[in-house]
């Protein structure tokens, strides 16, 4: 995936879609003033400069699906694991709570269910059916909406073809209005998203931390508004 | 001291046999905090984790503090009674067993956390390599999975080496009691008729275990201590933590040890046997610990500080003057400050003032677990996900109860068993004869010279 900063504009669809995707439950007002919220993916506001010359900056920060994951090693029970295709997977299952990945994340990108989850009626009846929800104990976090991935991957084999680039998105992606984030398939040197990630604009997020992620940020380009900062 | 081998027995066994109202009162009140302790565990267990103060990012606080903490005061006793035992330091002896015991009940105790700080407790045992229908294997990478080993491995060796040298103090019991004590004795003495052969063999059990248990305790707190420097958080990926932490251990291990002492020779009346000798001794190593823990700490301050990594420095400013701060300077006081000049003056290195030092280390260990965990957790790389951390009432009464559970064991432990070797003082009574013969000194052990619980059971 790639994100482009310099098109973010922070309306956070991409927040509201994964929530609504990936049956993602709501903290409430309690629990997510004791720092206990839930999003899967978040917008990060960044403010360059001093008032009045001050400019904002948005970085939407997700699951960066590292190839060196520091989480999963530290998994005892093998809940969090690679996939053969490259993704990070959470096995709701296998997990016990530890909290360890969660702690070993430099993203802090992992998140625990602290209690069960709750939906108020009638809220429980647009769970997404292809997601499972997830018990108290557990930890769950993006999952590149493998759900999507999956059933993009049995329709395009009971067709006998190949997956066109772009067939499908994630829920953050597809809802992105200006398109900042592009997904893909990266081993396919044709997709977009790899002719992006080549960019010179772009940079990995906490590359020196060394996990290798598969997320490339695009830096923001665009000159600065008038009167705004210069940077 | 100069007590004979029947002052001996009247005074050490005088706790098993009589039992006294403050017996009674002391294991009541500790009882009712470990039930309070039981309920908030169980009212956590019920509605989940969330009852305690831990949010994101702060997911580990009190419990793993407990956990390295307990893990910390176990080596009290096997390595430092493993250490003496090999130096055959002859002013051990009293002291030997009142550590061993600490060990045994602080990983009990420790060992409980990363069961009941699970997100789901009821399933710890994927945590274990146990054969199952699915074939699946524990991650042998993950640093939760050595710790099941390390301690699994510490809790058996230390429990060998603590029972090993209670069995001539069992059979002794057994030929002085009657009744149900006789036959509860005649089982835990299994069979110990104090043969040349017995001898032989328990010494060298205990030579064997004391060499084994060494490498065994300094393995487990640096296992420990990777559960922390294996994850790349700031300030936990270090490679001086392995070391820091088995400094810390022992540290905090003799400092409990110097408590647990002053407690037992007040209560049981061992003041001839516990003397300002003992705590002296124990004064100067803790006296070499304190130094020793101010050193690794100033060389991970200094480096870090040197090397200016940005994350490393939100961490390391928000203990210096940021809002760790106060229990920053209120750990180096109570492990540095206040004990170095108590435990290094020879007029202050008395009972009282060893105890005092002590007293102030245990609190001082238990921040600095505290303040290795939380301020890393709460000021991760991306100052987005920064938070703070403010425990609960369950979690605190937890901790209440552990403290609790700790004093319990180790007063039902007095009450079984005599919390000073008895045999083992008797043979350092017969100076200056330190035969490697031990059984030519053992065949006058009163044990052996009185009929054993075997020949006059039937």
């Amino acid at each position: 995936m790639t994100v482009d900063l310099d098109r973010c504009t922070g309306c956070e669809a991409c927040v509201v879609a994964c929530r609504a995707e990936n049956n993602v439950p709501t903290a409430g007002p309690d629990q997510a003033a004791r720092q206990r919220a839930i999003h899967w993916i978040r917008v990060e506001r960044y403010w360059e400069g001093e008032f009045p010359n001050a400019r904002l900056r948005f970085q939407p920060v997700l699951c960066q699906q590292c190839d060196a994951a520091p989480c999963e090693a530290v998994c005892p029970t093998y809940a969090s694991y690679q996939n053969p295709e490259g993704l990070n997977a959470q096995i709701y299952n296998r997990c016990v709570g530890t909290r360890y990945c969660a702690n070993a994340c430099p993203y802090t990108v992992r998140f625990f269910n602290f209690y069960n989850p709750v939906w108020d009626k009638p809220f429980h009846l647009q769970l997404n059916p292809d997601v499972s929800v997830r018990s108290v104990g557990i930890m769950e976090k993006c999952t590149f909406c493998i759900q999507r991935i999956k059933a993009a991957e049995i329709q395009a084999e009971a067709a006998q073809r190949e997956l066109k680039d772009g067939e499908f998105n994630p829920a953050c992606v597809q809802s992105c209005p200006t398109k900042a984030m592009v997904f893909g398939n990266l081993n396919d040197p044709e997709s977009e998203v790899s002719r992006l990630s080549q960019s010179t604009r772009g940079s990995k997020l906490l590359e020196e931390v060394g996990a290798r992620p598969k997320i490339t940020y695009l830096a923001r380009e665009s000159a600065p508004e008038e009167g705004g900062a210069t940077s | 001291m100069n007590k004979t081998p029947e002052q001996m027995n009247e005074d050490l066994l005088r706790p098993v046999f009589h039992t006294t109202w403050r017996f009674w009162a002391t294991v009541g009140v500790l009882l009712s905090v470990i039930a309070a302790a039981g309920l908030a565990l169980s009212y956590q267990v019920w509605n989940g984790i969330g009852v305690w103060g831990i949010d994101r990012p702060a997911f580990w606080a009190f419990d793993i503090t407990n956990f390295v903490f307990w893990i910390g005061i176990s080596h009290a006793g096997t390595l430092i009674s493993a250490i003496l035992r090999l130096a055959n330091a002859t002013w051990r002896r009293p002291v030997t067993r009142c550590a061993e015991v600490i060990t045994l009940w602080a990983l009990m105790i420790g060992g409980m956390f990363p069961i009941i700080h699970l997100g789901r407790p009821w399933l710890f045992f994927w945590l274990a390599p146990y054969p199952n229908e699915r074939g699946i294997w524990p991650q042998f990478r993950s640093p939760l999975m050595w710790d099941f080993f390390a301690i699994s491995t510490y809790i058996t060796g230390s429990a060998i080496f603590l029972l090993y040298p209670i069995i001539p103090d069992w059979a002794l019991v057994r030929d002085k009691s009657s009744g149900w004590r006789k036959k509860f004795y005649t089982v835990v003495s299994l069979g110990w008729r104090g043969t040349p052969k017995q001898w032989n063999r328990l010494e060298m059990a205990m030579k064997i275990m004391a060499v084994v248990i060494i490498p065994v305790a300094v393995s487990v707190h640096s296992i420990v201590s990777w559960d922390f420097a294996m994850a790349p958080v700031p300030m936990w990926h270090s490679t001086i933590f392995a070391p820091y932490f088995v400094c810390g251990a022992i540290f905090s291990g003799i400092a409990a040890l110097i408590i647990a002492m002053a407690i037992i020779r007040k209560a049981l009346g061992l003041e001839d046997y516990m003397k300002r000798l003992h705590f002296e001794n124990l004064g100067k190593l803790l006296l070499v610990m304190s130094l020793l823990w101010f050193y690794f700490i100033v060389s991970e301050r200094l480096t870090t500080w040197y090397g200016n990594e940005p994350s490393e420095m939100a961490v390391f400013w928000s203990t210096q003057i940021g809002s760790f701060s106060p229990l920053f300077w209120t750990m180096v006081c109570c492990n540095f400050l206040i004990p170095v000049p108590l435990l290094a003056i020879k007029k202050l290195r008395t009972i009282t003032g060893t105890v005092i030092a002590s007293s102030t280390i245990i609190v001082g260990m238990w921040l600095e677990r505290f303040l290795i965990i939380v301020p890393s957790e709460t000021h991760k790389y991306l100052p987005y996900a920064y938070g703070s951390y403010r425990p609960t009432w369950v979690e605190i009464t937890i901790t209440a109860g552990t403290f609790a559970a700790m004093m319990l064991l180790y007063v039902l432990f007095a009450k079984f068993v005599p919390i000073i070797s008895i045999w083992e003082l008797k043979l350092g009574e017969r100076k200056p004869v330190v035969s490697p013969q031990l059984s030519v000194v053992a065949s006058d052990l009163p044990a052996l010279a009185e009929p054993t619980g075997l020949a006059t059971d039937s």
